[in-house]
């Protein structure tokens, strides 16, 4: 089984340095895309390969691409922004690659760069991840100095400066356009769309905004070819996947696999199963902001498309894990404790919808849940929908409420009769 | 055009506008919080959700917000559609979560957008059980009161604060449920239009700080169209008034003029007319000793009868703070050859000169709105955000004309804001100021040049002369001046729509010459450029447009009178002139009779006093500087003998047998004005005629729920007295009346079903953000020699030349201070900065004088003392000396002063 993501990793260890990073094979795809190849080329190659972006969303990367303006008459500078502000609860996988192998999603960031012709790229990074901001800054200065980065890079008379950011600290910020202005110096809020940042983003100049697993994906593409990207996966999404599992499994970790490898096999083969003693209740596959999915899905592929007809989202592809002795109302209001507290603020529903949610979950884990509260509960999920707020954040903080509501609905009403939490 | 369709219903409408616009147009009820029709939309609300079908086969639909959809063609919505309807009431059961339940208490009870939209969607019951978050307010200065849990966080406060009026001291903070608006700490706030925030902030979160002072429900306010008495520009007002006290003014909708906003100036000047110095009684000095008897108004109008039956005539001395029919009045009673304006031969000269240039050329006028549209702007000479405050904040929207063009370009909306916002970051068009100290418009201009008037002049030339040259060319222009000028012309003869700003505060006629040359230069180019000329005073136009010599005229011709009768109205001459001057004219007068509100020196010292009736008292006609007569109307009876100054004068010509005129009422005067004087021609025009009548009734200043009609003088007699008259206007002291909607002239207060905040606004306007149903309010006087070739001057002056030991004293304004009656109120004396003499460093050095120093300035053979402000903006050679600050003169100075630390021994 092919894992070009992870082949240079070295748990525990430290990234390669590049001069190993090349003779594995690093930075061949920025020689073969200034090389031998148009920007257009290489855009027409990832849009090929059917790569989905790896952030959450899934949108076509290549079709994402293709809305930016090239030519003489496009606005410049362009800006290639990673988004590394991995802050979905649950989700590491980003992190992973950014301390393990830096190096890779510089040069992927320098291949898609070079595609949409960006001038200027950032990554933005989230301030939590300290090694990882250590290590990027080496790995960019080594770039810098080895010729891959900065003017006229290999003599293609391309060139491309890239910075690494830091970033304050918000959730919000993770969100795409929040990222764009937390990264000028205003407050995170969401822009609404249209105009998409390919028209007007950072600085209202033409911006593309990528997940860092997603820009690991692109030299590979270009070395090997849109078939091949094609071929590594079972399922009609293409390429590998990093899918992590945490809660009481026996191994909690992050894996490359196939595309459309099931929630089973991730679960029991490469996490080992349930911790002696504990049941599975259910799983919430993509990250906090993804509707639960209980024992009957176990053998669905973990894809954009099935986990979707299946009631969730593939989201980041890393799982919570529910088990039989765990509260869900407990982790619940967990969840929307983070979601109500990351809010920005900025669209009433979800400014004063979740902190009512959350304020509602607490009393029922408390034992002073009401009658009418989870009708209460049901109407905010339905509420804070798609549409109906500013941006994405509040209708996935209500899918694992939505969701554990339907799935232990029993459990919930329980607090309230029994007015504890039969859990403590 | 574009056709949508609106529960099942189809309508024309604008493609150009969002659905809300649209929808709020065409007279339907959406609810919205966060757009406002000068700030656009951004969407955070959630409130004007409708639900949006893609064709007629789908009926699921999906929730959308009108204001952030465009009014394509073939758009489908409904309003009414149930889970839109369900939507709309619990955003507003959200709002409510943590809103106090502060209506009883709460000054914007009454005028509430909130209370309108809660109604509106039918929201009534509490689910939210748990604690309000609460916040701490801020003491934010005497003008605006602080109350953060009514907040809803709609955001327009610091997008009308930050994006739209420029302040930086105010802002958004925290985030989820905590969000706060204000301060990084207490303080005043710095912004000259922070006023604008309570009508800006649906809720009562902002509220105005001087009203409280007086409070009183808005529904129990009687109101009357009105027009800002504190500088040149003439925005509209209402004035509300309750058992004979003004108690706040409000913005009055003009699209040319003012629109949604108003200065802190002209909305919180207004105590003057409440003030303890308000002569209210006529009182008769004739005894040397001052003070005088009070008398009643009879006696007092006989005995000046008797005066003028003297034989030595009288003299009338006129005032740009007047209305026309006060000025006319008093110069038919006099005789036009012995009316005289009542300024210097300085200001009147300056006035004069703005007028010739209005009208001997072929640049027009512009209005508030038309500078807004202007894509590039040169200013010459003045710091319009203490001189014009209005015009700067006009300014601050027009640099972003040209920047915004590439919206369009990109297919963003114009009412998309954030979209556009982001996509032109801080790019602006290009805005020239050229002033002798720096002006807070500084922020947005391209290039500033500082410089002594001459100087600013000699820029002005030397870019007309580049656009055309028959204007005349600039000698010994430095290199460096010289392509100034030429990247200004060349910014000038790209734009669209230049604007040229210019105006009288640099004392200086050759500055607006300059100003009208680069105007007049880009009109023979082929280029719409606007004047627009700047003016002190409410009426400075309109006096000027009397054509009236000045006090130096008055003195001589009061002097060969031989003791003739000085009638002054309302003017302090002590503020128009020296004192040695004044006291030289009032000693020639052989009886001194002054009409004025206030007490002053001149009424302290006066034979007669005839208390005059403040604008919130009385009618009359003003001319703005844009050359726009605009009517104000009586607000409520004064108490006293407190009339109008014209018809205290046309009581005195009544004496006259045969009687010379016969004006029983305000329109008589306007009309003899206009058939006197054929610069007044269209005066009438400004407004409905008294003899107006909506299904034949008057149009009532009291809301139908005006309280405590039959109690308030219950105290004095239980019978409810009749409603006084009113002769002069189509208004009524009553809440009888029409109650349709009258014609704009008259509309004062904004009223609609279900609507009782400021945006029942909307429901008066043939589209959102536009003009009024019944058109423009006011009537352009003046207007360009289009035909004619310019009136290029023959020459230029020459450069400033420094002197050694001398500095030329310029004059600098203060928005709060430097103008008589607004610094009157407490509010507005508490922010007037103490008296100063701005220097610049070097020459200060050189005098030996530090910051904060005391200096004595000696000018015009007075002497001054004054703390000394170091100003490295002001150019060697110069000084800056405040207008009306702390008892300096309230009048303009300019000349050469010797500057020199203050002589210890004379403490």
């Amino acid at each position: 089984m092919e894992t070009p993501l992870t082949k240079n990793l070295q748990p525990g260890g430290i990234p390669l340095p590049i001069r190993e990073f090349e003779t594995a094979g690093g930075y061949q795809a920025v020689r073969k895309a200034l090389g031998s190849m148009k920007p257009e080329d290489v855009t027409e190659t990832v849009k090929q390969s059917t790569l989905q972006g790896r952030g959450g969303a899934g949108f076509p990367t290549g079709l994402k691409w293709s809305f930016v303006p090239m030519g003489e008459q496009a606005p410049h500078p362009k800006y290639l922004v990673c988004n590394a502000d991995e802050m979905e609860p649950g989700t590491f996988k980003d992190r992973v690659l950014l301390e393990g192998d830096p190096h890779s999603i510089i040069e992927g960031m320098i291949v898609s760069a070079y595609a949409i012709q960006a001038d200027v790229g950032y990554v933005f990074l989230r301030w939590e991840y300290r090694l990882a901001d250590e290590r990027l800054r080496r790995a960019i200065a080594e770039a810098y100095q080895a010729g891959y980065l900065g003017k006229n890079i290999l003599g293609s008379g391309w060139s491309f400066e890239l910075y690494l950011h830091v970033s304050a600290g918000r959730y919000m910020c993770g969100e795409e356009t929040g990222l764009l202005n937390s990264l000028e110096g205003k407050r995170a809020t969401p822009r609404s769309k249209p105009p998409y940042p390919q028209v007007s983003g950072l600085w209202g100049k033409p911006t593309i905004v990528n997940n860092v697993e997603t820009l690991a994906n692109v030299p590979h593409i270009v070395n090997n070819g849109a078939e091949w990207f094609r071929g590594l996966s079972r399922s009609p999404d293409a390429g590998t996947k990093l899918y992590g599992v945490s809660g009481k499994v026996n191994r909690p970790g992050v894996w490359e696999l196939p595309m459309g490898t099931t929630v089973r096999e991730i679960l029991e083969e490469h996490a080992g199963g349930m911790r002696p003693g504990l049941k599975f209740r259910g799983v919430i596959p993509g990250g906090a902001s993804t509707d639960f999915l209980v024992e009957e899905h176990l053998d669905i592929p973990m894809d954009f498309a099935s986990i979707q007809k299946a009631g969730s989202r593939l989201g980041t592809g890393t799982m919570i894990v529910l088990d039989d002795r765990t509260c869900p109302v407990a982790m619940v209001h967990n969840l929307e404790h983070f979601f109500a507290q990351e809010s920005c603020g900025w669209c009433t529903p979800c400014r004063e919808g979740l902190p009512w949610t959350e304020k509602l979950l607490k009393a029922i884990e408390d034992g002073q849940g009401d009658e009418g509260d989870l009708e209460l509960l049901e109407r905010h999920s339905k509420l804070l929908g798609p549409g109906h707020t500013f941006c994405a954040l509040a209708p996935g903080a209500v899918e694992p409420l939505q969701s554990a509501m339907r799935y232990f609905r029993e459990d919930f009403e329980r607090h309230i009769t029994e007015k504890r939490c039969p859990w403590r | 055009m574009a056709t949508i369709h609106v529960d099942g219903k189809e309508y024309e409408v604008d493609a150009q506008k969002n659905l809300l616009e649209v929808c709020l147009s065409l007279g339907m009820n959406l609810p919205y919080f966060c757009w406002h029709p000068a700030l656009g939309s951004v969407g955070a609300c959630r409130q004007c959700a409708v639900k949006q079908f893609k064709d007629e086969s789908d009926t699921r639909g999906r929730i959308v917000m009108a204001c952030m959809t465009p009014a394509a063609d073939g758009t489908r919505i409904s309003i009414s559609d149930p889970e839109a309807v369900a939507f709309r009431e619990t955003i507003i059961e959200l709002l409510m979560e943590n809103h106090p339940h502060d209506c009883p208490i709460c000054d914007e009870g009454g005028e509430c957008h909130l209370q309108d939209m809660t109604v509106m969607t039918g929201h009534t019951y509490r689910r939210f059980r748990f604690d309000k978050r609460t916040y701490d307010n801020q003491y934010l200065g005497p003008l605006i009161n602080h109350e953060m849990n009514r907040c809803i966080q709609c955001y327009r406060c610091v997008r009308f604060y930050r994006d739209f009026a420029g302040g930086r001291d105010f802002d958004v903070f925290s985030a989820h449920d905590h969000v706060y608006f204000g301060r990084h700490q207490d303080g005043v706030l710095e912004n000259e239009f922070s006023g604008n925030l309570v009508e800006v902030c649906p809720t009562g979160v902002f509220t105005d700080k001087t009203f409280k002072e007086h409070f009183t429900r808005k529904w129990d306010l009687q109101t009357a169209p009105s027009v800002c008495v504190h500088c040149g520009l003439g925005c509209n007002t209402t004035p509300g008034e309750r058992y004979g006290e003004l108690r706040r003014v409000r913005n009055r909708y003009n699209a040319e003029v003012n629109g949604y906003f108003l200065c802190d100036r002209g909305r919180y000047g207004y105590e003057f007319v409440n003030s303890e110095l308000r002569i209210r009684q006529p009182r008769l000095n004739l005894t040397a000793n001052g003070g005088g008897e009070v008398v009643t108004p009879e006696a007092a109008v006989r005995h000046v009868a008797g005066l003028l039956k003297e034989g030595k005539g009288a003299i009338g001395i006129g005032s740009p703070r007047a209305s026309l029919e006060a000025n006319f009045a008093l110069r038919t009673l006099v005789g036009p050859d012995r009316f005289f304006g009542g300024w210097s031969e300085l200001e009147g000269g300056l006035a004069a000169r703005a007028r010739a240039l209005l009208r001997g050329g072929p640049a027009r006028s512009t209005s508030l709105r038309e500078a807004e549209e202007a894509d590039a702007i040169l200013v010459l000479g003045e710091d319009l955000t203490n001189t014009a405050p209005m015009l700067a904040l006009s300014l601050r929207q027009a640099v972003r004309r040209e920047p915004a063009r590439r919206a369009a370009a990109l297919k963003i909306p114009a009412w998309d804001d954030a979209a556009v916002r982001e996509l032109t970051q801080d790019d602006k068009g290009p805005l020239f100021v050229a002033t002798p100290s720096r002006t807070k418009l500084d922020d947005v201009s391209r290039e500033t040049f500082r410089a002594a008037p001459q100087d600013i002049a000699r820029l002005g030339f030397a870019i007309a002369h580049l656009l055309d040259e028959r204007s005349p060319e600039v000698a010994y222009l430095s290199a460096s001046d010289a392509e100034l000028a030429g990247r200004i012309a060349d910014a000038l003869r790209r734009a669209e729509h230049p604007l040229i700003v210019s105006g009288t505060s640099c004392a200086d006629e050759t500055v607006m010459e300059a100003a009208a040359h680069v105007a007049w230069a880009l009109c023979g180019l082929n280029k719409p450029a606007g004047l627009c000329l700047t003016l002190p005073e409410p009426n400075s136009l309109g006096l000027a447009m009397m054509e009236v010599p000045g006090l130096e005229a008055a003195a001589h011709a009061l002097a060969e009178s031989g003791g003739g009768t000085l009638i002054v109205l309302e003017n302090d001459l002590a503020r128009r002139a020296g004192d040695k001057a004044v006291r030289s004219l009032l000693e020639s007068a052989g009886h001194v009779v002054v009409i004025d509100h206030l007490e002053n020196p001149m009424t302290a010292s006066a034979e007669v006093v005839l208390p005059a009736a403040t604008f919130a008292e009385g009618d009359g006609t003003l001319v703005n500087n844009e050359g726009r007569a605009q009517r104000f109307f009586q607000v409520f009876v004064p108490e006293g003998d407190v009339q109008e100054s014209w018809r205290w004068v046309s009581a005195l010509m009544a004496f006259d047998d045969p009687p010379r005129v016969d004006w029983p009422a305000l329109d008589s005067i306007t009309s003899a004005l206009a058939a006197s004087l054929p610069a007044f021609a269209g005066v009438a025009e400004a407004a409905s005629p008294s003899s107006f009548r909506l299904v034949g009734q008057k149009i009532p200043r009291q809301p139908h729920r005006y309280s405590g009609r039959t109690a308030m003088l219950a105290n004095l007699s239980v019978h409810e007295p009749k409603p006084p008259d009113d002769p002069d206007t189509a208004l009524s002291f009553s809440m009888e009346g029409a109650t349709i909607e009258p014609p704009p002239s008259l509309l004062a207060d904004y009223w609609s079903p279900g609507w009782n905040s400021v945006q029942a606004l909307n429901k008066f306007q043939a589209e959102v953000g536009g003009e009024l149903r019944g058109g423009v309010v006011g009537r352009r006087l003046i207007e360009p020699a289009s035909d004619a070739a310019p009136n290029y001057v023959a020459h230029v002056p020459a450069p400033f030349k420094p002197r050694s030991d001398e500095a030329l004293v310029i004059p600098l304004y203060h928005i709060f201070g430097s103008e008589e009656l607004s610094v009157q109120a407490a509010g507005v004396a508490e922010l007037a900065p103490g008296a100063y003499l701005a220097l610049n460093p070097d020459d200060a050095a050189r005098v030996g004088l530090q910051s904060d120093a005391v200096a004595d300035l000696v000018l015009d053979e007075r002497k001054y003392r004054l703390m000394v402000r170091l100003d490295p903006s002001i150019p060697v050679g110069i000084a800056g000396l405040p207008v009306g600050l702390d008892g300096l003169p309230g009048h303009a100075t300019s000349g050469w002063g010797r500057v020199a630390p203050a002589a210890a021994a004379e403490e």
